[in-house]
């Protein structure tokens, strides 16, 4: 396939295998612009403690720093942040700082990155790993400068006295900083500061935008070889026969991989491999356990019960609900899939007993272990390296597709390439689960709540937070049980309710892979709360606003978001909604409000929306976000990212659910899982609440929480229907108009 | 059987030679000719992310036979600029800061450089169903739609 004429102008533009070193492949994979230069060294070892600054930052012979980060950029720009954070707390300049993220032989065990944590919690691991650093380079520079500490300051990556100064890479360059972490290092007072809370432009953005950045799927092994996952006809069905004589025929085809029902054709090319995939007769059982989609609700229902967790208790609710106006309402929230736009792909080689993935997983160390789990293997022997793959909103296919790489890999002796199919990714990622959930109030004669309890019906959750993978369920090797993420959390309420009961009935089974997707068990949970206080509200006839004001007594963050909001969106006290005009077009507004997990970030949300009485077709055309998440670190980055909370779970509500006939998922494709495009999303207006002195509260999730219910409630404002079945489908929308 | 194409890539000649002449463009470019601005988001036509301009019209590399550029001009995300020398339109993402994950950003630029080519000043409305067939998951439309204004001097 090497032709010279290609080669020529290939020069500078791109290489045909990418030739690495390990210490250089962890730079460049971080986005780093120059091209891998090719070397062999692997990287000196360090180590990955969480209580050692080493573990954490390095300062090179040159000054340059390198940050250890177990928390990953999934698109959201947490590289940028993350620079932005050392550079600050180190003082040095910006551009001298990079950023290594989960790999997995350097970089400490900081948790998934996961639950709008990243900034909160991995960020400021590191903002206090770069204090330590820097108060102890500071006492060393005083003492080699021979003034006193009180008499130095740091800048620019110097120790700087009124006469003299020194630099870090002097003092400690290259060598190890053998400090234990700090936790009381002193922390720059937020005053000072000249790089956090700034909207420093996207490290990235550049390279991404010329073709110059290197996704996983971008990522090539000298001597790869390409796979093809082929998956069951039905989900849990058993593979009976292969036939491959077809396959055997395509150009460049090498292997069939079979481990029980897990298959898999290998080829040198990418295309072979398609071919070949396709080409692949495999006969699998029938199996048809899926409960039927037009019943989700009832199957939820129906499902045993193993576990009631009460999350929030105050008062005798069950008495108080004796009392007053009774009100009460059900929800229900459909199985929504990730919908990456690259699907998962992954890169393993197993070479010498140690297997090396390169992954987008957003838990390499965790996926580490469950590798040595599926493989009976020592931890040890498993390095994963992140790799920035398509946009990921949760635990998606990428762990899967690691998985499938090392299966194959193992298998064949070769490096090996796994990239998904749109319809591996659409099929097989695992989903967020169906929800249900139940609400019941009692109204006291002036209209506020007495008695409020909530029931949600949820998979279980053991104690361990992971979702199996794929290729270790269906090779029938050892895999976790799954646990979806903390679904349950946000079902409490912010509102100062005498009597509440708030509970989580856990279910013995849940039809796929349960999984966290963006806001998982929050946003449904959210949806559930604040379309209900919002039903509350109109039995009340109160404003909505000043209704949950009323209830949120003394929380003056709250009261002082809700006023942003208010001034944000020009809203008028609307006790009985909109003036409803009896034309086609019903236009309508709502609020949502959250206290993320009643501990960090508030956000707030009107959404304006129209609704046509004549077809159901909903058009959200403006939302207004008033958001406090404590410390900014990147005002444009997180308006960014409030920006794509909305766009994206405006789509998720209006349209999304997945398809499935009784053995599998039928929405496979963009076609059948189809998602909102430029035409139909909103204009967003966003009003950040910066607060310097404030800890950092996450930012990735939080928002998204109020999109489903600020809809809801402007169409319930706009045509007296209340839509309480997410996706608010046109069909759902004309039904409950017709019945208003 | 064994083929080999010809065509002209960035302005530059380019051969490749293929066992299938049906295999589709983006598997020529993303892995004989080692580029990465086409990107595979689905194989079916419908996500965007593969878009490349073939005689300046957007076309998505994925179901586009590779021997069907043959003597035609394709033009890729590479072919426009650099982060050193960036395009006026990747000028304008840098500046709006329209990425999130990137992954569907060489769609969007693509297409959008067709557009401005046969219609330099679009309106926000133009714009928005040009790209109505490009899928964003990460919900970075109204940046998009702002660098595309911005690019074409139709920014408000």
């Amino acid at each position: 396939m090497k032709n010279f004429s290609r080669r020529r102008f290939l020069e500078g533009s791109g290489s045909l295998v990418v030739t690495f070193s390990l210490g250089s492949l962890a730079t460049r994979a971080a986005g780093a612009a120059a091209p891998a230069k090719a070397a062999s060294t692997s990287p000196a070892p360090k180590t990955v403690a969480l209580d050692e600054v080493d573990g954490f930052i390095a300062i090179g012979a040159d000054g340059r720093v390198t940050v250890y980060s177990g928390k990953v950029d999934l698109g959201t720009g947490l590289r940028t942040a993350m620079t932005q954070i050392a550079a600050e707390e180190l003082s040095v300049p910006l551009p001298t700082v990079e950023v290594i993220q989960g790999d997995t032989l350097l970089t400490p065990d900081q948790g998934v990155t996961f639950g709008s944590l990243s900034i909160q919690n991995g960020g400021m691991q590191i903002r206090q790993a770069a204090a330590t650093a820097r108060e102890a380079l500071l006492a060393q520079g005083a003492e080699k400068l021979g003034v006193p500490r009180t008499e130095v300051s740091a800048k620019d990556g110097r120790v700087v006295a009124k006469q003299s100064s020194i630099g870090y890479a002097d003092l400690v360059g290259g060598k190890k900083l053998a400090l234990k972490l700090d936790p009381k290092a002193p922390l720059k007072d937020p005053a000072t500061y000249t790089i956090v809370g700034r909207s420093v432009p996207r490290l990235d953005i550049p390279e991404k935008v010329t073709g110059r950045f290197l996704y996983m799927q971008d990522f090539k092994l000298p001597g790869m070889l390409h796979a093809r996952v082929v998956r069951p006809a039905a989900i849990k069905a058993s593979l009976v026969s292969v036939d491959d004589a077809a396959a055997k025929k395509v150009a460049g085809y090498v292997a069939t991989v079979r481990k029980g029902d897990f298959l898999a054709v290998v080829a040198r090319t990418e295309w072979g491999a398609i071919q070949a995939a396709g080409a692949l007769k495999a006969s699998w059982s029938d199996w048809q356990g899926l409960p039927e989609q037009s019943k989700l609700w009832e199957y939820v229902r129906s499902t045993k019960i193993i576990r009631d967790d009460v999350l929030q208790k105050a008062g005798d609710s069950a008495e108080a609900l004796k009392t007053g106006k009774a009100v009460s309402a059900t929800y229900d929230f459909a199985i929504h899939t990730h919908g990456s736009i690259g699907p998962s792909c992954a890169v393993a080689q197993v070479k010498g007993g140690k297997v090396t993935c390169w992954t987008a997983s957003q838990q390499t160390h965790l996926l580490v272990k469950q590798l040595a789990l599926m493989l009976s293997m020592p931890e040890q022997d498993i390095r994963c390296i992140y790799v920035e793959g398509s946009g990921c909103y949760g635990r998606n296919g990428h762990e899967d597709a690691a998985a499938d790489a090392v299966m194959i890999a193992k298998e064949i002796g070769k490096p090996v390439r796994v990239q998904w199919s749109r319809a591996d990714e659409h099929g097989w990622d695992p989903k967020g689960p169906p929800t249900l959930l139940d609400f019941r109030a009692a109204l006291d004669p002036s209209g506020m709540p007495v008695a409020w309890e909530s029931e949600i019906f949820i998979p279980d959750r053991p104690a361990k937070i992971a979702v199996p993978l794929v290729a270790a369920q269906l090779a029938g090797l050892p895999a976790d049980a799954a646990h979806p993420g903390n679904i349950h959390q946000s079902l409490a309420i912010p509102y100062a309710v005498p009597n509440i009961k708030a509970t989580a009935h856990t279910l013995a089974e849940t039809p796929f892979r349960p999984s966290w997707i963006r806001t998982p068990g929050r946003m449904q949970n959210t949806f559930g709360n604040e379309s209900f206080i919002d039903e509350c509200a109109a039995a009340a006839g109160a404003d909505p606003i000043e209704y949950r004001r009323k209830l949120l007594m003394s929380d003056r963050r709250g009261l002082e978001l809700l006023d942003r909001l208010v001034e944000l969106s020009a809203w008028k006290p609307r006790p009985r909604g909109a003036a409803r005009s009896g034309g086609d077009v019903a236009a309508g507004r709502g609020v949502s409000y959250v206290h993320y997990e009643l501990v960090r970030t508030y956000v707030g949300a009107v959404a304006d929306v129209e609704v046509d009485r004549k077809t159901g077709a909903v058009r959200v055309k403006r939302f207004f976000v008033a958001h406090d998440c404590g410390q900014i670190i990147n005002p444009d980055g997180l308006q960014n990212q409030i920006e794509g909370n909305v766009e994206q779970t405006v789509s998720r509500t209006l349209i999304e659910q997945l398809t499935f006939d009784r053995s599998k998922v039928t929405s496979v494709d963009w076609a059948t899982y189809p998602i909102l495009t430029f035409p139909d999303l909103p204009e967003v207006k966003i009003a950040l609440i910066d607060r310097p002195a404030e800890k950092p509260w996450g930012a990735g999730e939080p928002t998204a929480a109020v999109v489903p219910s600020a809809i809801a409630n402007a169409i319930f404002d706009a045509t007296g229907a209340r839509l309480r079945s997410v996706p608010f489908t046109s069909e759902k929308v004309l039904a409950a108009v017709k019945a208003a | 059987m064994a083929k080999t194409i010809a065509f002209q890539l960035n302005g530059r000649s380019a051969r490749v030679r293929v066992e299938d002449p049906q295999m589709p463009l983006l598997y020529a470019l993303r892995d004989d000719l080692g580029l990465r601005g086409p990107r595979f988001g689905c194989g079916l036509g419908q996500c965007g992310a593969c878009t490349v301009n073939i005689d300046g019209e957007a076309v998505r590399s994925c179901v586009t036979p590779v021997s069907t550029v043959a003597h035609k001009r394709v033009l890729t995300l590479e072919g426009l600029g650099t982060p050193e020398k960036p395009h006026p339109l990747q000028q304008a993402f840098i500046e709006e800061q329209a990425v999130q994950c990137g992954y569907c950003i060489n769609g969007m630029i693509m297409q959008a450089k067709a557009m401005l080519d046969r219609n330099p000043h679009p309106t926000e409305e133009q714009i928005k169903q040009e790209l109505a067939q490009n899928l964003c998951r990460c919900g970075t439309h109204l940046r998009i739609v702002r660098a595309i204004r911005r690019a074409a001097g139709t920014a408000t």
